[in-house]
């Protein structure tokens, strides 16, 4: 559990309008650290402490602000340790797929370079369409996060994408490998987050648009640490 | 009216000159030294300016093969992006600005410097002088559209910058989330049918909308914008302006060339804020735009930034699946890495490897129905001919053998292969190729060119083959070559429509064979216009005279060509210009002091050439010429070789010139040749009198034809293309010719004067214009002319000949013949001067009157009372009617007073 703790200077001093409230924010954390910083819109967990500062004003009466902030802290995690992913990608791989002669024959080789991944480094890779029988329009890297909320009645899971980035535009070269390259938005991840009831997790979507609009994807989950 | 006696006035024409002269001055100081001194000034200045300027010659003119082929294969939108000013009020675009000048100048500098260690080897030719160019080149008519939701987006613009004023942080915030708003509330609007000029100026539009907004405090919007332009297509040249970017988080100026460790973290913080948010752009032409557009900010965060960034960029484009958008970009990477950072290249190979990938894609279904559509091909030949002519000729020299079979094994269809083979022989011309392959690469081509059938084409190859040929072979190869385009040429006549080409291959056998005796051991088809490039060339090249036999014969030989290709039907201007072709070539010829060789050449020259008038004339010139050079190298005596030799001179002269077809040019020439014969008579004295007196006759015979030649001067003349009464000609020309005849000594054969008795009967008979008073002014000059001769001593002599002065000295029956002939004149005068008596002559006879007025004052003793009284009836004459110019007869009255 962590805490924050503010220590102001002068703790009984009446401060009058436009006067500097000095002090220092202790954040003191022992043992795991569970709060990790992210926002949503569906769970609002929030990294954030409602303090109270206690002003001993006149009125007596307290007055109440809450505010975001971010902590990063120093280097302590485990490092992510990088484990490649191979991938191929043709019409026999896809899954839930009822008609499968509607789609075109495709094959698209490529390879993650981890999919454990410090998060303020970019996900990294490349991507090789060897053949595809109809024009491609666009291949697009999808981060997904799915949050996982558990309770007496079962599981809510919810996917939010929270990015899309465009690798390919347009009917791309055959056998040419496509670098894939993707820096995690710094307000929207956080380090992969697995507890009994609640869990965050984030997946990596490889999305084949073809021409007819038809699409593709492809799913992998990623491991993202803080370090 | 009485006879009138002519009494000349005795002059001393020294103390007359002497009168003349003005009371000289010493000059102590030099009126033009200030001036002197601002010029020079003047010219130090250009002198610097010039310095300045010639790098940037250097630049425009040196030829980067690569970014040739930019050049003629792609179009790139951006260049209008050049035109952003960056002229912002934050520093760190002045900043920007500033390391940008910085970087141009070094790089200037080192062109300058030529080192090694160059960044930039000096081929490099900056994008400016390429974008004019390209704009110039590539123009379109179609019409443009451009999709944008922010065009009409102005009057949101002031409220939000209403809010702006006050600048707490939440309000910041709420500011951008505000503009967010009116982005995506703005309705997309669509421009269609904008011409290139439109689409031009709407472009400058935005770019200018864009730097406001920058300067407005509006980030969001401004990256909006460079979004939304980014997104289209033809709009990239927006991020520019987005050079400013990180620039407000850095407070205090920084050195030009600061390192990261100098930015503050709160800078690099928004620096790499910028970049995140660049990132996280969805589309990846925008994105991969906006990020090269920015790169240079990459030097806020670390050094060494550039390499990784251009590199991800490069291997980024891979992902563009339109071929010739993937082009542009790669091109704009390229600009923007040499801008930023002019060492770094290692982005630039795979660049070109995946560009050459992207090849492929040509052949893909979609890209040839494009084709199929606009009726283009696209065969590998394309390909090949833009690769040897972008690439250096260096290389493809090294290589020519390889490309000779890429050239044979391309199909021939689309791409025609000549062109291939023009491009390749140019290349050929500016670098060499292995010393033993040349003879075989030439002999591959040579077959392939010399099946074509078609004439343009063949020319056209021939053309720049020749000039590989004239470099790198002998005149066996020259001749053969020459002799296969002789073959081609001449079937139906074709060489008719390809005199440029001829001439340029004529043309470029000169400017490497300077040796004219080599040039001319070829055996050529000697077409006139050939002959005439030849001659030029000659003309222009052969800076000094020359005597080698072998030349001059060639040129003889030549000249004969188009002297003998003139006919009847030869244009006037052809002719001119044949004949100052040769003349040119005469003049070229020298024997040094050769004289008689010279003179022989003249000889030859004539026979010739003598349908030419003009070469005749030219001929006579330096025959003249010639003889006065003699003249001058014996010092003015002749010894009785020379003496010999001149009178060859002249006699060369008295034959050639009535062979000439125009009157006019005879009677001059019989003038100038006389004179100069009369002033080589200079040996009279010295040698022997026999001599003298064949060289007097000889003088004498110049003149007398030139009498004899009078009356048949046309009445008309073609004059610069007029018709010109040859009146006035001729009267100047007799008025020269009097005042040559009073230094002519008499021929003691024939009579007193008379030389000038012929004349004067000549113009006696000589069927002058009808209300011509030609004869008369001829008559007062020749008075005047008279009375000069009875003086004791001449006005003028010529050196070391003897006139009638010294012949006759002052004899009284000399004077008095003199005397009766100025009488007979001045009769003759008063007569026509009465014929004037009608009104509408009265102008006509006091301008005559007038003239004889001045005669008399000047030259007729006026102590003879009826000269006197003459000369008062004169004046009263010419004052009568009132029409002579008022102020004429106020200076005359001035001269006599």
């Amino acid at each position: 559990m962590a805490t924050v703790d503010l220590k102001l200077k002068k703790v009984n001093k009446v401060y009058r309008e436009g006067e500097l409230v000095t002090g220092v924010v202790v954040v003191q954390s022992k043992g795991e650290l569970q709060h990790q910083a992210y926002s949503t819109d569906k769970l609002y967990i929030r990294n954030s402490k409602a303090w109270k500062v206690t002003l001993g004003s006149l009125l007596s009466k307290d007055l109440q602000k809450q505010c975001e902030f971010i902590v990063e802290y120093k280097d302590q995690e485990e490092h992510s340790k990088p484990k490649p992913v191979q991938f191929t990608i043709t019409p026999d791989t896809l899954t839930n797929v009822k008609e499968k002669q509607n789609i075109p024959k495709f094959k698209v080789k490529g390879k993650l370079d981890s999919s454990n991944m410090c998060i303020n480094k970019p996900l990294t890779g490349e991507l090789v369409v060897e053949s595809c029988a109809s024009p491609i329009k666009s291949i697009e890297i999808q981060l997904v996060r799915v949050e996982t909320c558990g309770c007496a009645e079962g599981y809510a899971k919810d996917a939010t994408e929270i990015q899309n980035i465009q690798i390919a535009d347009g009917n791309v070269v055959r056998g040419v490998a496509i670098p894939i390259y993707m820096i995690f938005p710094r307000l929207f991840t956080c380090p992969t987050l697995s507890t009994n009831n609640f869990k965050v997790e984030f997946e990596i979507n490889i999305v084949l648009v073809f021409q007819d609009d038809h699409l593709v994807t492809e799913n992998f989950p990623i491991k993202l640490t803080r370090f | 009216m009485a006879n009138y006696e002519w009494f000349p006035r005795q002059r001393n024409y020294q103390l007359e000159r002497s009168k003349e002269n003005l009371p000289a001055e010493i000059a102590s100081n030099h009126p033009l030294k200030g001036i002197g001194v601002v010029e020079l000034k003047h010219a130090e200045k250009r002198g610097t300016s010039n310095k300045a300027s010639t790098p940037v010659n250097k630049n425009a003119s040196s030829g980067d093969p690569l970014s040739t082929s930019s050049k003629s294969s792609f179009v790139d939108p951006l260049s209008a992006s050049m035109g952003v000013s960056l002229d912002g009020s934050d520093p760190l675009s002045q900043m920007a600005a500033e390391s940008e000048a910085l970087a141009k100048k070094t790089r200037s500098l080192s062109l300058k410097e030529n080192t090694g260690n160059d960044l930039l080897d000096e081929t490099f030719e900056p994008w400016s002088a390429k974008k004019a160019g390209i704009l110039t080149k590539y123009t379109t008519s179609e019409k443009l559209s451009i999709t944008t939701s922010f065009l009409s987006a102005q009057d949101k613009e002031k409220a939000v910058i209403k809010a702006q004023t006050t600048a707490t942080v939440t309000d910041k915030v709420k500011n951008r989330l505000e503009q967010l708003d009116d982005f995506e509330e703005g309705s997309v609007q669509k421009m269609l049918n904008l011409s290139q000029q439109d689409y031009v100026k709407r472009i400058d539009e935005l770019n200018q909308a864009l730097i406001n907004a920058w300067e407005h405090d509006q980030r969001v919007k401004a990256l909006k914008i460079a979004i939304q332009v980014g997104k289209l297509v033809y709009d990239r040249l927006k991020e520019k302006a987005q050079y400013y970017p990180p620039g407000s988080g850095v407070p205090v100026k920084l050195p030009d060339n600061f390192t990261p460790d100098q930015v503050p973290d709160s800078a690099k913080e928004t620096c790499r804020n910028w970049f995140f948010k660049i990132a996280s752009i969805r589309e990846l032409i925008p994105r991969f735009y906006v990020e090269a557009a920015l790169l240079k900010s990459y030097s806020f965060l670390k050094t060494g930034e550039y390499e990784e960034a251009l590199q991800r960029l490069c291997i980024m484009t891979r992902g563009i699946g339109d071929p010739l958008v993937a082009v542009y970009c790669r091109c704009y990477l390229s600009r923007v890495g040499i801008l930023v950072s002019p060492r770094t290249t290692g982005h630039l190979m795979p660049c070109f490897e995946d560009f050459l990938v992207s090849y492929t894609q040509l052949q893909t279904d979609s890209v040839q129905n494009i084709l199929a559509m606009q009726k283009l091909e696209m065969p590998n030949a394309l390909l090949l001919n833009s690769i040897i002519s972008a690439f250096k000729p260096e290389y493809i020299a090294v290589r020519s053998m390889q490309f000779i079979e890429m050239i044979k094994e391309c199909e021939d269809t689309g791409f025609p292969k000549h062109l291939l083979h023009r491009t390749l022989g140019l290349c050929l011309v500016m670098a060499s190729p292995p010393e033993d392959q040349k003879l075989t690469v030439l002999n591959e081509v040579w077959k392939a060119v010399m099946k074509l059938k078609n004439p343009v084409d063949y020319i056209g190859c021939a053309e720049v083959w020749i000039e590989y040929v004239v470099m790198h072979f002998g005149k066996r190869e020259v001749n053969t070559i020459l002799a296969d385009i002789i073959k081609h040429m001449t079937p139906d006549r074709a060489f008719e429509d390809f005199y440029p080409q001829l001439q340029s291959v004529v043309i470029k056998i000169l400017s490497h064979i300077h040796d004219f005796s080599v040039l001319f051991a070829l055996k050529e088809a000697v077409r006139v216009e050939v002959c005439k490039s030849i001659m030029e060339a000659f003309i222009k090249y052969q800076s000094e005279v020359t005597n080698d036999p072998v030349i001059i014969n060639a040129l003889m030989f030549i000249c004969k060509t188009m002297h003998d290709s003139v006919n009847a039907l030869t244009l006037e201007d052809e002719k001119k210009l044949i004949s100052n072709l040769i003349s040119g070539f005469i003049n070229k010829i020298s024997f040094g002091r050769d004289f008689e060789q010279q003179l022989s050449f003249y000889v030859e020259c004539r026979s010739s050439f003598s349908n030419l008038d003009i070469v005749l004339v030219q001929l006579i010139q330096n025959v003249n010429n010639l003889s006065i050079e003699t003249r001058k190298v014996v010092k003015g005596n002749h010894s009785r070789k020379t003496g010999n030799f001149v009178r060859a001179c002249a006699a060369y002269c008295f034959i050639t010139i009535p062979s000439l077809q125009s009157i006019l040019t005879q009677l001059q020439l019989y003038l100038m040749s006389g004179q100069v014969a009369l002033l080589n008579q200079c040996c009279s004295q010295v040698c022997l009198i026999l001599y003298d007196m064949y060289f007097s006759i000889t003088a004498d015979a110049f003149f007398k034809a030139a009498i004899s030649v009078i009356p048949d001067v046309p009445r008309n003349v073609e004059l610069e293309g007029k018709t010109r009464s040859s009146e006035p000609l001729l009267t100047e020309y007799l008025y020269n010719f009097i005042s040559t005849l009073l230094v002519v000594p008499d021929n003691p054969d024939s009579g007193v004067l008379y030389l000038l008795r012929g004349l004067l009967n000549i113009l006696q008979n000589y069927n002058w214009e009808p209300n011509s008073d030609a004869k008369i002014l001829i008559y007062t000059r020749v008075l005047a002319m008279l009375s000069a001769s009875c003086q004791e001593k001449y006005i003028y002599h010529v050196d070391k000949v003897d006139s009638n002065d010294s012949m006759y000295g002052s004899d009284p029956k000399f004077i008095n013949e003199v005397n009766s002939i100025c009488s007979t004149l001045l009769d003759e005068i008063l007569n026509h001067l009465k014929t004037l008596a009608q009104s509408e002559n009265f102008r006509r006879q006091g301008i005559l009157a007038l003239e004889l007025f001045n005669t008399i004052i000047c030259h007729s003793d006026l102590e003879k009372q009826q000269l006197f009284n003459l000369a008062t009836n004169l004046w009263g004459l010419a004052q009568k009617h009132g029409q002579i110019d008022v102020k004429q007869m106020v200076s005359i009255i001035k001269l006599i007073e």
